[in-house]
């Protein structure tokens, strides 16, 4: 642990991140801190590397040099799954589900139960279970979905499902990559609506284009330019920063 | 919904039910010794193709090496018979009795260590699960912790296969070499070479069979059956909900071995021996052939598969012995691109909905639509 730069009440520290793939360096030096219970938005141009952030939060890409920690927990010397179970969720850019299962059983599948392989093949769907599927599908606008094959339904839908299945997981840090990409006005209108309502009670890490969505929820915004932190703030402070009108808002 | 937490719902109830019918009660009546014995060998096939129906089928991993397994069993089992049929008093022409006689003819003078446990039947039993197991989890642990899959871990499955062929020839003092072990007589003092041994064992097969059933299908309706079609799917989204995918993948690995495994143990004693030509690349790729054929998803397909192209195998080898792999080939080209789910998909889509129409029709009441659910049909 470096003492002097974490005090104890942040839940995620990125410090001296670097990921450098065959000599490029996607993320380099990136250092930034997340509260208990903040909205972070981050922005950036294409290529600015902040997929890879959320990519290597999650463990889905090894860091080269730096550490993130995760209250106590050193995240760059964890798996995918053991990360997960630390309690850090991730919705991916396009939506992730399982097109041959059913609404319920996608909801089903993320409930933090019976992970392991003895578990899962114990694993009984009691009332707690269902009860908590139907609260979340109601939550997703899929109550009366949950047992259609989930291949079937809609673009927007597929976002709201994946969104509902981390909402399952329960998380304390939540990563949303482009949660509003590719939606019609309405869906966008809900799926603000939608987070607005899970986000409570966790922190929220999220990536997105759309500068209404990001005003109406971030609490503090960083901009991303060639793997390095451009600015950092609130939206107003970002807004008005003369360097990222240059690279990204003046465009 | 409601239904999914009951092991089998009504009209898979009825599928089993049907095939027990045909299993116990028709074939035996109908098939004189020499055919059911016929039957009892495709049916050692069964297992593995059971097998492969979780590991492939709902767990996406394909393997062309379940011959390994299947051969693995079989010798186990092989070789406390084998010990069996070596007695002292059964060999004393050799020049060193008690050992088995292809020992005796590599100039092999005493027993080698790994054969003395197979003395013991309970021993073999275990071994019988526990060695298949063991390489299971030795090569799935192996290839899934490192992301090895999809056709690499085809390729090197076969790779096994071929190195455990040409092992088995190479050591054939160890092993009996390319002749395999041959001349099976007794189990524990139980002759299974007579007309009601076989009878017996054919029972005691099927009786397996259905074991093996009963457990692909508590796998299948449990929640790891849909992690497994999860998997299939979108592998990344299973890791990041919390699940470490190498040991479900090593999971329903083992599980296929072990099926195989019961099925080359019964081989050795339906057949009455056991060689490397079961082991092979060959064979292995045949058994993913009768799974397919039969519909990857369905565990009951899979054994209708079995037994269909094995029947078809042996009339036509003995009439076109050279064009019969020429055909095996075909027919897989064939189902793969015209009926990717076998004959279970030709009977879902096609015959089902005909079946049903006729019950509704005598008993409107009796309408059980078990509602659309998707239950790991891939989407296509």
């Amino acid at each position: 642990m470096l003492i002097g730069h974490q005090p104890k009440d942040f839940l995620l520290a990125v410090e001296g991140l670097t990921v450098s793939f065959d000599g490029f360096k996607a993320v380099n030096d990136l250092s930034f801190y997340v509260e208990e219970n903040e909205i972070r938005v981050i922005i950036g141009p294409n290529g600015a590397g902040k997929t890879t952030v959320l990519d290597l939060i999650c463990g889905k890409t090894k860091a080269t040099s730096g550490a993130i920690h995760f209250r106590d927990k050193d995240l760059t010397k964890m798996k995918e799954n053991q990360i997960v179970q630390a309690g850090v969720g991730r919705k991916f850019q396009t939506p992730s589900i399982y097109d041959d299962l059913t609404v319920f059983e996608n909801l089903e599948i993320s409930f933090p139960r019976g992970r392991s392989v003895f578990g899962a093949l114990t694993f009984k769907r009691d009332a707690i279970v269902r009860d908590r599927v139907e609260e979340v599908a109601e939550m997703i606008f899929l109550k009366d979905r949950l047992n259609m094959s989930a291949e079937l339904l809609s673009h927007g839908q597929k976002q709201w499902l994946e969104i509902g299945m981390l909402l399952i997981q329960d998380p304390d840090l939540l990563m949303l990559d482009e949660p509003v990409a590719g939606m019609s006005v309405s869906e966008r209108i809900k799926t603000a609506e939608l987070l607005n309502t899970i986000i409570k009670n966790r922190s929220v890490l999220v990536i997105e284009h759309d500068m209404k969505f990001v005003e109406d929820i971030a609490h503090k915004v960083t901009v991303l330019h060639q793997g390095q932190i451009l600015s950092e703030g609130s939206m107003e402070k970002v807004k008005n920063d003369p360097k990222v009108i240059e690279v990204y808002l003046g465009h | 919904m409601s239904d999914n937490a009951r092991l089998v719902n009504r009209p898979e109830l009825l599928g089993i039910l049907a095939l027990a019918v045909l299993l116990v009660v028709i074939l035996p009546l109908s098939l004189d010794v020499f055919r059911l014995n016929l039957v009892a060998k495709y049916l050692t096939y069964a297992f593995v193709a059971v097998g492969l129906v979780i590991c492939w089928g709902y767990g996406g991993i394909l393997s062309l090496g379940q011959g390994v397994f299947f051969g693995l069993g079989g010798y186990c089992m092989a070789m406390f018979l084998k010990l069996e049929a070596s007695s002292p008093e059964n060999t004393k022409i050799q020049s060193t009795p008690g050992i088995p006689d292809f020992m005796d003819w590599n100039q092999i003078t005493s027993l080698p260590f790994f054969w003395k446990p197979f003395h013991s039947l309970t021993f073999t039993v275990i071994a019988i699960i526990a060695v298949p197991a063991f390489f299971a989890f030795v090569i799935g642990a192996a290839m899934f912790k490192r992301r090895v899959g999809g056709t690499y871990f085809a390729i090197i499955t076969q790779a096994v296969a071929a190195i455990l062929t040409i092992l088995i020839v190479g050591q054939q003092g160890y092993t009996g070499g390319i002749n395999g072990m041959t001349d099976l007589r007794t189990l524990n003092g139980w002759d299974i070479r007579p007309d009601h041994a076989k009878i017996v064992l054919y029972f005691f097969e099927v009786a397996c069979l259905f074991g093996c059933i009963f457990i692909a299908q508590f796998i299948r309706r449990s929640k790891l059956g849909r992690i497994l079609v999860a998997m299939r799917d979108k592998e990344d989204r299973v890791r990041f909900s919390g699940y470490s995918v190498a040991n479900f993948k090593i999971f329903a690995f083992c599980v296929a071995a072990i099926f195989a495994a019961i099925g080359g143990a019964m081989f050795a004693l339906q057949v009455g021996f056991m060689s490397p030509s079961f082991v092979g690349i060959v064979p292995s790729i045949e058994m993913v052939i009768y799974t397919a054929v039969g519909g990857r998803l369905s565990i009951l397909g899979a054994v209708y598969g079995t037994l269909l192209v094995n029947f078809a195998k042996t009339s036509f080898s003995e009439s076109f012995p050279e064009l019969w792999l020429f055909g095996l080939g075909g027919l897989f080209i064939a189902v793969v691109l015209a009926f990717p789910n076998g004959l279970a998909g030709i009977w879902s889509d096609y015959v089902q909905p005909q079946v049903d129409k006729l019950l509704r029709k005598k008993s409107p009441k009796n309408g059980w639509t078990d509602a659309s659910v998707a239950d790991g049909a891939p989407a296509e």
